[in-house]
């Protein structure tokens, strides 16, 4: 009995999440590609199906003839998509390294703080992540329009004579991304700087070795680990990000997150926007797979 | 050593800066009596009467609320149990596969959640609303609340539950009586960032939610789409409350039950 309860017990605790992982997260894509692979229709919902698996294997591949790759050769032949990827992958390149730059030394210096501090800063780096994406994003409107409380600071103290225009450029874009992704940054950062052994830094002082080129060589390689994973937390959802480029960038900027939400909503089309995640997630399939090794191997570290 | 710098002191405190800011003058321009969101025109909590009698918001909170509270129970319980398989049972036939699919929900792009979700359910021919918002919501947030309960589970002496299991302990009553106990503040802190999480949402309820189901976050985006206003300002500086009254509250019973903790094992020690 006791065995059989503890059987049950440890199958359970498996197979519910599993089972639920599988059914919402997993088998979704497969439905994604699917439909990426059919034509569009005038009808509810608004697309052809190509196969069911109600066809059966033999059915699928008998079928395969009539897949339908237009909607792919529709993504390369129009140019607006194949800009969106680049200028998304740009946007979120270089936001990561901004963000990065700006996160290193606000990590380093929480590190470095008193021991009785830390728990404190840990906290307000963790407070604003509690606050609506949503409403961080909608916070940065008021200042950064061109009437807005920026600029009226700035034309204030006579820095300007002219107001800066951010809103609706790209530029709004990577303050809106490096704002929000900030703490993503800074937490695992922290985590690997604060491990960190002091007195290797003063071994090395002691050996005559000046306070920067320690850094180099001892503080930062040892915070690799810290720094891909904080670099991975802020690129791969900043490549699909739609808030930040809906509400800060105008009607020019491209982001494929974007374009996948327009083409859905408001052209209506399933197919093409089935198409467009199938190769949003190829592309970001190798920079998951690399934080998932991450992740696996700093789970290992912590057993 | 004690080298807090004035760099370090200086890059803390501009971060910190950096990140607060834009809240706080959020929060100060929601008592604003003039109209235009970026102009001072004196002290008022008018923008929060009008809030009130707004009906829309206030179903929409409704929904938001009710949302949130059932996936985050949902996420939390399925969340601990990944985290226990992850952690306690290393050994499983996909077990590969499991933990990526517990990872890559952390880092996917919400499109791309949202269109995938949405896509299940009309193809299961699921009418979208409030259950199908909530199921999403599970989804994404358990993800969040493995990662913050097996950095727990990892972290805390296993002896105890190897003593509760040779003592003759079955493994679900060593679960409930000497490891729930222990990891109890994470599970809350898991629940509380999947409350969070749901609460916040506005893309993947887009996707998957249908009439009548409208929560808060998509509300409050397609008002924020016609423009800033004061009220809107208004409804966020009370989410806003809300979830930081809820985060002290939180912290103040961990920090006691920490204290607690100590004085029993002070306790144990002492009377040896």
């Amino acid at each position: 009995m006791n065995k059989l309860g503890s059987a049950i017990f440890s199958r359970l605790v498996i197979i519910l999440p599993y089972a639920w992982l599988l059914f919402f997260f997993l088998i979704p894509f497969f439905i994604v590609f699917r439909i990426s692979l059919s034509t569009t229709a005038i009808a509810q919902p608004p697309y052809e199906p190509v196969f069911a698996l109600a066809d059966g294997l033999s059915g699928i591949f008998a079928k395969i003839g009539q897949f339908s790759f237009a909607n792919y050769v529709w993504l390369t032949e129009d140019a607006l998509y194949m800009n969106a990827y680049l200028s998304s992958l740009w946007i979120a390149g270089v936001s990561t390294l901004v963000t990065l730059l700006i996160g290193y030394p606000i990590a380093y210096g929480m590190a470095q703080a008193p021991r009785t501090l830390r728990p404190t800063l840990l906290m307000l780096v963790i407070l604003p992540f509690w606050t609506s994406f949503l409403i961080r994003v909608y916070a940065w409107i008021a200042i950064l329009k061109p009437e807005g409380l920026l600029n009226q600071f700035l034309l204030g103290i006579g820095v300007i004579d002219q107001p800066l225009i951010i809103m609706n450029t790209n530029w709004a874009i990577y303050i809106g991304i490096v704002y929000s992704y900030l703490p993503f940054m800074v937490l695992p950062l922290y985590s690997a700087l604060e491990k960190m052994d002091n007195t290797l830094i003063e071994a090395a002082q002691d050996l005559g070795c000046p306070q920067i080129s320690a850094f180099w060589k001892i503080t930062f390689p040892l915070s690799i680990p810290g720094v891909v994973a904080g670099c991975m937390l802020v690129f791969i959802p900043a490549v699909g990000e739609f808030v930040i480029p809906d509400l800060l960038g105008g009607s020019q900027t491209l982001m494929i997150g974007k374009t996948l939400w327009n083409e859905f909503n408001a052209n209506r089309d399933w197919p093409v926007s089935a198409a467009v995640a199938t190769i949003l997630l190829l592309i970001l399939v190798v920079p998951i797979v690399f934080f998932q090794n991450a992740q696996a191997k700093a789970e290992e570290q912590g057993r | 050593m004690n080298s807090w710098s004035r760099f370090n002191i200086v890059s803390v405190v501009l971060g910190f800066a950096f990140l607060y800011l834009p809240i706080v003058l959020l929060v100060v321009f929601s008592f604003n009596e003039s109209k235009l969101v970026t102009v001072w025109g004196g002290f008022s909590t008018k923008w929060y009467v009008a809030l009130f009698h707004n009906q829309g918001l206030m179903d929409a909170a409704w929904v938001t609320i009710r949302v949130a509270l059932l996936s985050a129970t949902v996420a939390t319980a399925l969340g601990t149990m990944a985290a226990l398989a992850l952690t306690r049972y290393t050994r499983f036939r996909g077990r590969l596969l499991f933990s990526g699919m517990v990872y890559a929900p952390l880092v996917m792009p919400e499109v791309i959640t949202g269109l995938s979700l949405l896509l299940l359910f009309v193809a299961i021919g699921f009418d979208r609303g409030f259950v199908t918002v909530t199921l999403a919501h599970i989804t994404f947030s358990m993800c969040f609340v493995t990662v913050v309960v097996q950095s727990r589970l990892l972290s805390f002496d296993r002896s105890v539950e190897e003593a509760a299991m040779d003592l003759g302990a079955t493994p679900v009553k060593t679960f409930l009586e000497v490891t729930l106990p222990i990891i109890a503040p994470a599970v809350l802190s898991g629940w509380m960032l999947a409350l969070t999480l749901s609460l916040d949402d506005l893309v993947i309820s887009s996707f998957t939610s249908g009439p009548g189901a409208t929560t808060l976050p998509m509300k409050i985006y397609s008002q924020v789409r016609l423009g800033v206003t004061p009220e809107i300002n208004a409804a966020c500086t009370l989410l806003i409350g809300f979830v930081a009254i809820g985060v002290i509250i939180a912290s103040i019973m961990t920090k006691r039950r920490e204290v607690q903790r100590v004085r029993d094992e002070q306790a144990a020690f002492a009377g040896r």
